[in-house]
């Protein structure tokens, strides 16, 4: 096994047992984060993804995304105007049993879900519902990836060493420790804030990140899995923060939720 | 004893709610047909996929313009298809929903029907509106990518739903060689 993929074996343990430890750090005070969307000029974009059939750089057209996660509060008011999502109502086809349990009751806050705090045990399902009560939708990986290459002055910092040392630092710091509110981190150059260092997003197109198993575990090929070219592997070994949001929404089923996957939502310019 | 207690209060249960003006019951909430989904068949009909609703399916994702293993998706189909008999064939749907609905057209979809001489008693291929493809998929398992040539990366499997939509198996052996813990289910399911 090479240490990178124990690495990213060891992150997805971690995954599982996220949030066990509750909010006790976390500022009780309720924020009104901003919603607003912040505008993305489109460009050349080469992700650390690699595919056998894309060698050029991708385009991306300009399109806006929310500055901060949405919140527990943004959800709340959500879940109480389509009460189909409520947890306890929600069909079982879109949400797991796990779907927001850290909330104190359906249509309640507290205690380990603080209304400043990135709404997390969200499906897919879930995320693309909100978003589309918006008017929006969730960012595809490519326009996730595109915005999270920046930093506060670049808007592509993915071969500086401190940053991406910066990034696996978050990584590396035990994820039962409560989430800190939506927010407090600088803004990229973009204005978009909280991009890595707070949870892990959901993308629309989260089922096309087909990972061979053998990608995965390093065992056995398992290449028959997946009709036409080959499954993607990754053109960056050394971007382990992309590798692991990579090997973590490749193992995700629709319905599923962890304790540190919550969500943004893009749409295209007006 | 307890079956027949079973049996008469279902009996009692189905009265109750057909008699309710008429309405369906709810569907069970791990249903895939909670998803609201339009598909447009080989026919240019459109339809709602719940019309689905009351009879067991077999459902599988392909497109028409796979060279490889769509192919073999309908091998699958009509692997199972001949493996049963006549009365168990009557009682099955088989649905073959395209993840290219910009090129899945009624007529593209009618030519794969004829070339392969899929009978339309039994199977419905249609194409969901673009953008609800993500999400009939993600209630499938299937996951897909566009490739650059418009080509697709996918997951390949046949799902088989009861009448109501629920997943009760799948496999993802593909071709005419069935897998036959799957047959079984179907079977299984089949029973009047």
């Amino acid at each position: 096994m090479r240490p990178s993929a124990v690495f990213v074996l060891l992150m997805l343990l971690a995954l599982g047992d996220a949030h066990a430890a509750g909010a006790k750090t976390a500022d009780a005070k309720a924020v009104d984060v901003d919603t607003n969307y912040v505008s993305l000029p489109g460009g050349q974009f080469r992700t650390a993804l690699k595919y056998d059939d894309e060698t050029r750089p991708l385009r991306i057209p300009a399109f806006q995304l929310m500055r901060t996660p949405v919140t527990n509060l943004q959800y709340l008011a959500f879940v109480r105007k389509q009460p189909q999502w409520r947890r306890d109502r929600v069909a079982e086809v879109f949400a797991e049993s796990r779907y927001l349990s850290h909330w104190p009751a359906p249509l309640s806050l507290g205690g380990t879900s603080l209304p400043g705090q990135p709404v997390v045990q969200v499906s897919w399902f879930a995320a693309q519902a909100y978003c589309a009560a918006q008017g929006a939708r969730l960012p595809t990986w490519s326009e996730w990836e595109y915005a999270a290459a920046a930093d506060e002055t670049r808007r592509d910092a993915r071969k500086d060493p401190a940053w991406r040392e910066r990034i696996l630092s978050w990584y590396s710091k035990p994820s039962r420790q409560a989430l800190a509110r939506a927010g407090l981190q600088g803004p990229n150059v973009y204005g978009v804030q909280d991009l890595h260092g707070l949870v892990w997003e959901w993308t629309e197109d989260f089922s096309s990140l087909l990972v061979s198993s053998d990608d995965r575990s390093q065992g056995s090929a398992d290449t028959a899995k997946f009709c036409g070219a080959g499954a993607l592997a990754m053109d960056d070994r050394e971007n382990y923060a992309v590798l692991m949001r990579v090997a973590m929404l490749s193992s995700l089923e629709g319905r599923d939720t962890t304790g540190n996957l919550g969500f943004r939502c893009a749409r295209d310019l007006p | 004893m307890r079956t027949s207690f079973g049996l008469f209060a279902g009996l009692l249960l189905s009265i109750a709610t057909s008699s309710a003006a008429g309405a369906p019951p709810p569907l069970p909430a791990d249903s895939v047909y909670q998803l609201e989904l339009t598909l447009i068949d080989q026919h240019g009909k459109r339809w709602d996929w719940r019309s689905k609703r009351g009879k067991p399916q077999l459902v599988a994702m392909f497109y028409t313009s796979c060279a490889y293993i769509c192919p073999l998706i309908v091998d699958s189909g009509k692997a199972v298809e001949h493996a049963l008999t006549a009365a168990e064939r009557e009682r099955l749907g088989i649905l073959l929903i395209s993840m290219d609905p910009a090129r899945d057209t009624p007529a593209a979809l009618q030519s794969v029907a004829v070339k392969r001489k899929l009978t339309p008693v039994r199977w419905s291929l249609a194409s969901p509106v673009p953008d609800q493809v993500r999400s009939v998929a993600a209630v499938l398992g299937v996951r897909y990518r566009v490739q650059p040539d418009g080509e697709f990366n996918h997951t390949s499997a046949l799902v088989l739903l009861d009448a109501e939509g629920r997943i009760l198996a799948r496999t993802e052996q593909m071709g005419s060689k069935l897998d036959p813990e799957f047959l079984v289910q179907v079977r299984r399911t089949l029973v009047p």
